[in-house]
């Protein structure tokens, strides 16, 4: 060993006891007269040490404890960093495609009363009345002179109604912080976003709660990812050049109410979804409790509003004619001899001649000739197929009024040849606009089923099954182009723009029963270009009057298309559309152009 | 040796307690300003979704179509038709672009941008000055 480790041992080691070890027990006698004092001493050491051991044991027990108590909770670090600024608000905005706000959050003041620390109740309630003149002061003070607590005067108010209260010097008066939704467009899509209002509320916060459209139907994703703002398939100009257009026509064609759809045909994303009479979601006002719910500016029409939507119908039973082989466009269709049982009533808007080709049939909207086509089809065939197109079922869209609007068709087993006849031209089911925008999208674009949606798709969407053959879709969308080049939707020939449409007129029905003469819903269904389809546009027109000429017109050529074709020229150089003024394919559409 | 080894430990004892204490007291003071920090953040966050909001609702279609029939006059702005699509056969040659030193304009003035275009055609150079609000701040109609 070396020396070094040699002296570290030897301190280590354990001394060896001294032999003057003044402990040591001493052999011999004690001293006399000692062993009591020596008892004594004893126990007064013994108890010493005991209580020199207890010190110990509780110092040591606190440092223990404490020891413990530091493990036992978390390191307090773990409130250090982003975990308590993340989320910044209660509800996630809603943007358009675009990223353009369309409602969003900002902070409030909320007042409320603790009656019980009230200094002069009068004094408060009169003073409130001046701020707020809509209070009625003498509930007011009744509420502040009783027994209770607690009592929420106004939800939201403004920052100079809050000083104004402030002012009053009522220490009862109180104010509490919340955030507060806010619709920034004011009506615009106001149908599309619903509304909100104050779920549990409490001083500190208020929960928000969405209660139509998007904001209901997304109620639990809003407040469940506060930072992902949600992206709509709007957008926000279109939308707004759509409002603004429909608006006028409305009002130009003395119409009760329109609605309006424009559709992408592939993605079924709508770009703009229109209900005019509407209302601004900031102040969403009450349902109404009397009179008819589709009178309510809260009525959706574009959605909920089911109509008869007359001749746009007559292109699914030619569509379904051509895939299932039975005919081409160039068929000739029998309009002189009587139709079977149950169709003898049908009559055209005026005499075509004893036969007409499939797509003269559609061009001048004859009623004959289509049931004719339907009769081919049959009754099953002409259900599924319809069906195939989702006219049979809510739509889908993200809004909570879509659930409740299923079509309204004939049961299966009553589906009789009348009814097929009278659906073939759109008579006997009542579906809603955007059921047509999405039957249109399905049956012209790919001929796959298009669903229809609000919310913007980052990717393709998976394609739907096959309804009918692209070849079908496109002879569909000829035949549409047509109606337009030479029939009864002329008003929507736009240079450059290649619109394909059908128009229906359709009679109300009067709620006692039967159809009012003067009382129609008049739409026009197009598809744009007809030749390379990107967009299904759907205008729909309550009670129109077009009185600019000497007789009322309300046909819907005079009324729907008119305002269809300036929501076309002014919307699709907003979407990018570049007008094309070449010439127009003869013939069948190229389908290699899709 | 052993006279050493007791001090030494007992003076690192004292100065591992007070390097600990040292740091537990800067760590806490350290914490405070993060969380200061944090609450000014969460209140710019507030600002910044309240500016968004005003900045959404100054810019909502109504207000700005109506801007533009103020303005007419000096803007004219037309609603977007088929008829503004252009050729890339209309867009002129460009013209060799300005250096701000050749206009002879004082080289105090910043924040100006030379351009040889007045609505993309081919035009004498201007030169845009910043905006200038208002007396009153107010350019809302």
């Amino acid at each position: 060993m070396t020396p070094p480790l040699d002296r570290i041992a030897a301190l280590l080691r354990r001394r060896p006891a001294a032999l003057d070890d003044p402990f040591r027990p001493v052999p011999g006698a004690a001293p006399a007269g000692a062993p009591r004092d020596g008892d004594a001493d004893r126990r007064r050491a013994g108890r010493r040490l005991q209580f020199t051991a207890a010190c110990f044991c509780v110092a040591f027990g606190a440092v223990a404890f404490k020891m413990a108590a530091i493990a036992a909770t978390g390191p307090a670090e773990a409130r250090v960093g982003v975990v308590d600024t993340g989320i910044t608000s209660d509800r996630a905005d809603i943007v358009d495609r675009r990223g353009n706000v369309l409602a969003t959050n900002v902070m409030t003041t909320a007042l409320y009363a603790q009656p019980h620390l009230m200094l002069d109740p009068v004094a408060a309630a009169d003073g409130l009345k001046g701020i707020f003149p809509d209070l009625d002061q003498e509930a007011w003070e009744r509420r502040f002179s009783s027994a209770r607590k607690f009592v929420w005067i106004k939800g939201n108010i403004s920052p100079e109604q809050r000083q104004a209260v402030h002012d009053l010097g009522e220490p009862g008066l109180l104010f509490a912080e919340r955030e507060m939704r806010v619709y920034p467009n004011g009506p615009l899509a106001a149908h599309v976003l619903g509304g909100a209002r104050f779920g549990e509320q409490d001083v500190r916060a208020a929960e928000i709660v969405g209660v139509a459209g998007t904001e209901g139907f997304f109620d639990e994703r809003l407040a469940g990812a506060p930072d992902a703002p949600l992206r709509l398939s709007l957008d926000l100009t279109v939308q707004n050049t759509v409002e603004r257009v429909l608006h006028s026509g409305m009002q130009l064609m003395d119409a009760k109410g329109a609605a309006a759809v424009l559709m992408d045909i592939r993605t079924g994303e709508l770009i703009a979804l229109a209900s005019l009479p509407d209302f601004d979601p900031n102040a969403r006002p009450r349902p109404a409790t009397e009179g008819d719910p589709a009178d309510s500016p809260l009525f959706n029409r574009a959605v909920q509003g089911l109509y008869e939507l007359g001749s746009t119908f007559k292109i699914f039973p030619a569509a379904q004619a051509l895939e299932l082989g039975l005919m081409n466009r160039s068929t000739m269709i029998d309009l002189a001899s009587p139709l079977p049982k149950g169709g003898t009533h049908i009559r055209d808007f005026h005499y075509l001649g004893r036969e007409r080709s499939l797509e003269d049939v559609i061009v001048e909207s004859s009623n004959i000739g289509t049931a004719r086509v339907a009769m081919q089809i049959g009754s099953k065939r002409q259900r599924e197929f319809l069906g195939a197109l989702g006219l049979m079922e809510p739509t889908g869209v993200e809004l909570t009024e879509a659930r409740g609007a299923r079509p309204q068709s004939p049961p299966p087993n009553r589906w009789s040849d009348p009814y097929v006849m009278t659906i073939s031209f759109g008579h006997g089911l009542a579906a809603s606009p955007l059921h047509l925008a999405s039957a249109y999208a399905s049956l012209l674009g790919d001929g796959r089923r298009v669903t229809p949606t609000l919310v913007a798709r980052d990717q393709a969407p998976q394609l739907g099954p096959e309804i009918v053959s692209a070849r079908t879709a496109a002879e569909s969308r000829w035949m549409l182009r047509q109606v337009v080049a030479r029939g009864t939707a002329s008003l929507a020939r736009i240079p450059g723009y290649r619109v394909g449409g059908k128009t229906g007129t359709a009679d109300k029905p009067k709620h006692t029963g039967g159809y009012w003469d003067d009382r129609v819903v008049t739409t026009f269904a197009s598809v744009l270009p007809a030749d390379d389809p990107k967009y299904v546009l759907v205008v729909t027109l309550d009670e129109p009057n077009d009185r600019t000429g000497p007789k009322v017109r309300r046909t819907a050529g005079w009324t729907a298309v008119p305002v269809a074709a300036e929501i076309i020229r002014r919307t699709m150089p907003l979407l990018g559309l570049r007008p094309d003024e070449g010439p127009e394919d003869i013939g069948l559409y190229s389908l290699a152009r899709r | 040796m052993r006279s050493l080894t007791y001090p030494l430990s007992v003076a690192a004892v004292l100065a591992l307690g007070f390097w600990a204490y040292r740091e537990g007291y800067e760590t806490r003071a350290v914490e405070r300003e993060v969380r200061q920090l944090e609450r000014e953040i969460a209140a710019k966050r507030r600002d910044l979704r309240m500016l968004r909001a005003e900045w959404a609702y100054l810019n909502r279609p109504d207000r700005l179509s109506a801007l533009v029939e103020l303005n007419f006059a000096d803007l004219q702005l037309m609603p977007v038709t088929d008829g503004h699509f252009g050729t890339a056969a209309e867009v002129p040659d460009l013209p060799p672009p300005v250096a701000v030193a050749e206009l002879g304009l004082d080289a105090s003035v910043s924040g100006i941008v030379p351009t040889n275009f007045e609505f993309g055609a081919g035009a004498a150079p201007v030169v845009i000055a910043p905006a200038a609000p208002a007396a009153d701040g107010e350019q809302v109609p």
